[in-house]
């Protein structure tokens, strides 16, 4: 009963000074609604990334080389260099070659579902006439169809016979059949196409048309028709074209029920015992899963540091309350010398302004909370994900705000129930 | 008839800053007794221990030295909590500047001494009701004290101080920022209060008029009792 007496009065005062309390509001306003904010883009960077990450197969292994750690050599070129060791390319005779992967796939076949690879030719454009097209032309093997989820649109894929000899067919997006047949993908099929790269012209037979997925590939600043997408060749086309043999990277798409983990620790060592003899290089494979857990344990620490620095935000924001609040009590000492002298126990003072404090706080913290899952829904829209306010962060916030309020209330409260009645009366 | 001491004050003194070079002593062994159903006037000049001795009355300061019982309560022995309960039970204070809480209406500011009682919300409203109807100003009880004359918020004030039926009412200098003729009406209710509801009332003021009308006029000079006579009012 006291307590809602101490709501309405709390209110009232609120209401009495309208501009006070707003702009003391507003360093809470400001905390909550930036943590909410940074926690929600937080969340849906996190959830979109490793659902794309999943949509690019989370049991697929990555397996590629990495310069092993010389130490005789880092130790004294490090020293003359002032740095750790020096950094070297791999060059094509460090690659993977065909005949290790025949061997790992015949070794492991009851595992692996397919190989991705690929093979950069490099960015060109189709032109026929007046129309073009952006292309990064590259050479995929068939596995690399499975491993990124690629559909089509019309057409189809490369076949065994393609693969092997290296024919020149290619696979367009239909970003690309848009620009070159006016978006008829049927008419694109088994058309003629030249592609123009590094000022060479290759021409090569479209078999297929495949389904961009603008979303993978994150946000373009240029026009739909400028957008450059990826023409597909049979991966022995593209060896042909880049006059390599072997493979500096590639991927494996796990069979279904394989731990990839565990096959990716597998497949580092299958691969380690050609490399014994490698000054430079070793194999190493990562599966999918543990990237995506990498990259949520960073979002989640980059989020929460921003939250940090948004806490202190609302810090100062509790400061502010704590001011006014005192502020508030000098201006009515009087009040409190007739609420004692009317026989108003200490502890029901200190509760009065507590309570006053706490809805300063928790005003402040409502409207945060709607103010941030609005920003963070823009925001979330802006960065092209789903919005996803967590709603462990806005009860938190609120228990938060409500906590603030107790704590930078007390003080002041407390000064005020300790008042001297006589001299609280006497108070000009 | 014999009649109850409500108020038995016995050697009381008060120094303020004990101990250092300023001390002073303010009250030099007042003796008074107080009976229930009494008028009573405390006269004397500002500095005269007036204001000291009522806030010991009032349970808002305790003496240095000596006995104080308030309707039988010892309140030497009471602790700062149950002084404040003795305030809000027993005493009922009229103050010169009113004292009205100034964001809340004439009936919350009645209802405020039965809401820190514990008295229940209808109750509260239906007794503050009452008591403003009293005082004439059940009219405007729902008007903040910003919109009342300084009269009518005395009467609300007064209206306040019997919220809970209090042993004594203990008014300072209730008319002093008043005219003269709403200083009237304000007087009158006090009498009113006395005759009707045999309350007991400790005025203090500096108006030799207004303690005329009482049953006993109190005299203090220097923290001591100088006189003691009978007003009109106790004739």
């Amino acid at each position: 009963m006291i307590l809602y007496e101490n709501i309405r009065l709390a209110l009232f005062s609120l209401k009495a000074n309208k501009m006070r309390a707003l702009l003391t509001m507003l360093g809470i306003i400001i905390g909550i609604s930036s943590v909410i904010a940074i926690m929600t883009v937080g969340n849906s960077m996190t959830t979109s990334v490793s659902e794309s990450m999943e949509s690019m197969g989370a049991n697929n292994i990555t397996v590629g080389l990495q310069q092993k750690e010389d130490e005789e050599e880092s130790t004294e070129e490090g020293l003359q260099f002032g740095g750790p060791g020096r950094m070297k390319t791999a060059q094509d005779d460090d690659g993977f070659t065909y005949e290790m992967l025949e061997n790992y796939c015949d070794t492991y076949g009851d595992y692996i579902m397919a190989i991705s690879a690929s093979e950069s030719v490099g960015s060109g454009q189709i032109v026929d006439g007046s129309l073009y097209a952006n292309v990064n032309v590259t050479g995929a093997s068939l596995g690399y169809f499975i491993a990124n989820s690629i559909d089509l649109a019309a057409g189809q894929f490369f076949q065994e016979r393609e693969f092997d000899d290296g024919v020149m067919v290619a696979l367009i997006s239909d970003l690309a059949a848009d620009n070159l047949f006016d978006g008829d993908d049927e008419a694109a099929v088994g058309s003629q196409i030249q592609v123009n790269v590094d000022d060479k012209y290759y021409n090569f037979t479209v078999i297929g048309v495949y389904e961009y997925d603008q979303s993978a590939s994150g946000f373009s600043s240029t026009s739909t028709k400028d957008t450059t997408t990826s023409m597909y060749i049979p991966l022995k086309a593209a060896k042909e074209l880049t006059h390599t043999d072997n493979y500096l990277q590639f991927t494996v798409v796990t069979a279904s029920g394989v731990d990839s983990e565990e096959f990716a620790e597998t497949t580092e060592d299958f691969f380690a015992t050609y490399y014994r003899n490698n000054r430079d290089f070793e194999p190493s494979a990562f599966s999918m899963s543990s990237m995506v857990e990498e990259m949520t344990s960073m979002l989640g620490t980059i989020t929460m540091a921003i939250s940090v620095i948004a806490g202190i935000a609302l810090l100062v924001g509790g400061i502010g309350v704590m001011n006014i609040m005192l502020v508030s009590i000098t201006e009515r000492t009087r009040e409190i010398g007739t609420r004692k002298a009317l026989g108003a126990p200490n502890s029901s003072i200190r509760t009065q302004f507590i309570v006053e404090s706490i809805v300063i706080c928790l005003i402040g913290g409502i409207i945060g909370i709607i103010l941030g899952v609005a920003l963070g829904a823009a925001l979330a829209n802006m960065l092209g994900t789903a919005a996803s306010p967590s709603v462990s962060s806005i009860i938190l916030s609120l228990t938060f705000s409500m906590a603030i309020g107790v704590f930078f209330g007390y003080y002041p409260a407390n000064k005020a129930a300790k008042m001297d009645p006589i001299e609280a009366l006497r108070y000009e | 008839m014999e009649r109850k001491p409500v108020i038995q004050l016995t050697d009381i003194y008060k120094r303020f800053y004990i101990g250092t070079p300023n001390e002073l002593q303010v009250l030099n062994g007042i003796n008074l007794t107080v009976e229930e159903g009494e008028f009573v006037a405390v006269v004397g000049q500002s500095g005269s221990g007036k204001s000291t001795l009522m806030n010991i009355i009032g349970a808002l300061d305790r003496p240095t030295e000596g006995q104080y019982h308030l309707d039988g309560v010892d309140m030497i022995a009471a602790r700062d909590g149950e002084l404040s309960k003795i305030r809000n039970r027993k005493i009922g204070f009229v103050f010169q500047t009113y004292n009205l809480i100034s964001k809340t209406n004439a009936l919350k500011n009645v209802e405020m001494p039965m809401l820190y009682a514990g008295v229940s919300g209808r109750k509260r409203v239906e007794r503050a009701k009452e008591l403003l109807t009293m005082v004439e100003m059940d009219e405007r009880m729902h008007h903040l004290p910003e919109e009342l004359s300084g009269g009518q918020k005395q009467r609300v004030a007064i209206a306040r101080a019997m919220a809970n039926d209090p042993a004594i009412i203990l008014a300072d200098e209730p008319t002093g920022a008043l005219d003269s003729a709403t200083g009237r009406k304000v007087m009158d209710l006090f009498h009113k209060l006395h005759k009707e509801q045999g309350k007991t009332i400790v005025l203090i003021t500096h108006s030799p008029e207004l303690a005329e009308e009482t049953d006993r006029l109190i005299t203090i000079k220097d923290g001591n009792i100088t006189g003691e006579r009978s007003g009109r009012g106790g004739q």
